[in-house]
């Protein structure tokens, strides 16, 4: 695959095949830490930061500990194991080394230990044969695409605060028909042949 | 089937999880952060009530702020004197009394001396009125009067009387939370020992405010020509008086036409 492939690859995973929109991964944090842009961001960069490590930490263990072994059925519980370890690893060593991070970043870094976007990333990685290269960029990607759909949410939810809808809509009822008609908008980017 | 292929899976799982426990100790131990033990102690010592008013996100953040020493020892609105000169004396600093403040609403605009341009419908909450042209009454400085403020406020010291925002000093702890909250920036911070205040912030000229409020500052100068201290100065059309000079005679608030400089104690 050559750094064109990369680049489509990438495209694909932010936009056509967004992990929130079209994969429905991830849908826990898009829902509860969309309630302010500004958080928002802070999660989405924290997942970005996660599923890039992990996306390379992970294919690490898979082509040198699992399929040796030939353990590639338990995949799923040795990357649950894996990303856990390393976000707590991840947590101390930024609370220790790069404090700003650690206080923009900490409090959404143990959220993530197990969500199943950064697992996903992971497993469709294994599932695509990615080498190193395409697995870091196709987490980092990955997140991108997660970043951008929680923080566009963040933004329609924070506009519709003072909205004064029907009382059997207000709340979450609304919030979820804003995700289905975002993510109606997001589906018109399946149509782009790449 | 052998016993091996079970065994090997176990090993290497096993071998992880042990493997992972024990960087994850020894990083707990290498990478410990020191945590300064003034910033619990001056936790104590502010009041918990995570108001906000200080401008930190809760009083954590602001004992943290207080040890760094971007925050000075008496930021803190809403603590009793005995806790701030307890702060200072864990920070090694003499600390001043820190004077005590009450919100004040500027405005007298109620539903049966302001007029109103429409009926509002929507939501009700001051910064959600706002964007509907500036608030339902036709003076753009009155008082909205949906109560963002009575919900900013953790002490229930402020309540909507006839659609005007209005403060009971007894309770007010002067945190701020209510002033920062206004969209029409109308809550003022005034030292508790304060008499008199003019509770009207219009702006436009005397016939305008006329026009729009029957409670309306119209800038007529007989508070500033009447006051003995000099205290009282109009400007902008808008009569405000100076808390260090003001002797609480009253005189001002006797000869107000519009009757809208109160004493408030």
């Amino acid at each position: 695959m050559n750094f064109g492939n990369i680049l489509l690859m990438m495209f694909s995973a932010i936009l056509v095949e967004n992990f929130i929109f079209a994969k429905f991964y991830g849908c826990c944090p898009f829902l509860g830490v969309s309630e302010k842009p500004d958080t928002a961001l802070g999660m989405g960069m924290a997942v970005t930061f996660v599923m890039t490590v992990s996306g390379a930490v992970t294919w690490a263990v898979y082509e040198y500990l699992l399929v040796p072994f030939g353990l590639e059925y338990l995949q799923t519980v040795a990357f649950i194991l894996v990303i856990a370890a390393l976000v707590q690893f991840i947590e101390m060593f930024l609370r220790k080394f790069i404090p700003a991070l650690y206080s923009a970043l900490g409090i959404y870094l143990p959220l993530i230990t197990t969500n199943c976007a950064v697992l996903s990333a992971a497993l469709l990685a294994v599932q695509k044969s990615y080498s190193f290269i395409e697995a870091v960029c196709f987490g980092f990607s990955a997140a991108l695409g997660f970043t951008l759909a929680i923080t566009v949410f963040a933004g329609v939810r924070s506009r519709m605060q003072n909205a004064d809808p029907p009382r059997a809509f207000k709340g979450f009822p609304l919030t979820l028909i804003t995700a289905g008609l975002l993510a109606m908008a997001f589906s018109c980017f399946s149509g782009v042949k790449l | 089937m052998q016993i091996s292929d079970v065994l090997i899976p176990v090993g290497i799982f096993a071998a992880l999880g042990v493997l992972f426990g024990i960087v994850l100790a020894v990083a707990s131990k290498v990478f410990a952060v020191k945590v300064d033990e003034r910033v619990p102690q001056i936790i104590d010592c502010l009041p918990g009530a995570n108001c906000g008013g200080c401008g930190y996100s809760g009083c954590a953040a602001l004992a943290e702020a207080i040890v760094k020493g971007e925050a000075s020892p008496n930021a803190c609105n809403a603590g009793s004197a005995e806790g701030i000169r307890r702060i200072g004396e864990i920070m090694g600093i003499a600390v001043s009394d820190p004077i005590p403040v009450h919100a004040q609403v500027k405005c007298m605009g109620t539903c049966h001396t302001a007029t109103f341009k429409y009926r509002y419908e929507g939501a009700q909450d001051c910064i959600a009125a706002e964007r509907m042209g500036g608030g339902d009454k036709l003076c753009a400085n009155g008082c909205i009067g949906l109560g963002t403020c009575v919900a900013a406020c953790k002490y229930d010291a402020i309540a909507i009387v006839d659609g005007v925002a209005v403060v009971d000093t007894t309770k007010c702890i002067g945190c701020g939370a209510c002033a920062a909250i206004c969209p029409k920036k109308l809550i003022v911070m005034l030292p508790a020992q304060s008499k008199y205040s003019v509770l009207c912030r219009s702006v436009e000229n005397g016939a305008t405010t006329r026009k729009y409020c029957k409670a309306g500052c119209i800038g007529c100068r007989i508070c500033e020509k009447n006051c003995p201290a000099g205290a009282v100065t109009v400007d902008n059309f808008v009569a405000s008086i100076d808390q260090n000079k003001c002797t609480g005679c009253g005189i001002c608030a006797e000869k107000c036409p519009r009757k809208i400089i109160h004493r408030i104690d």
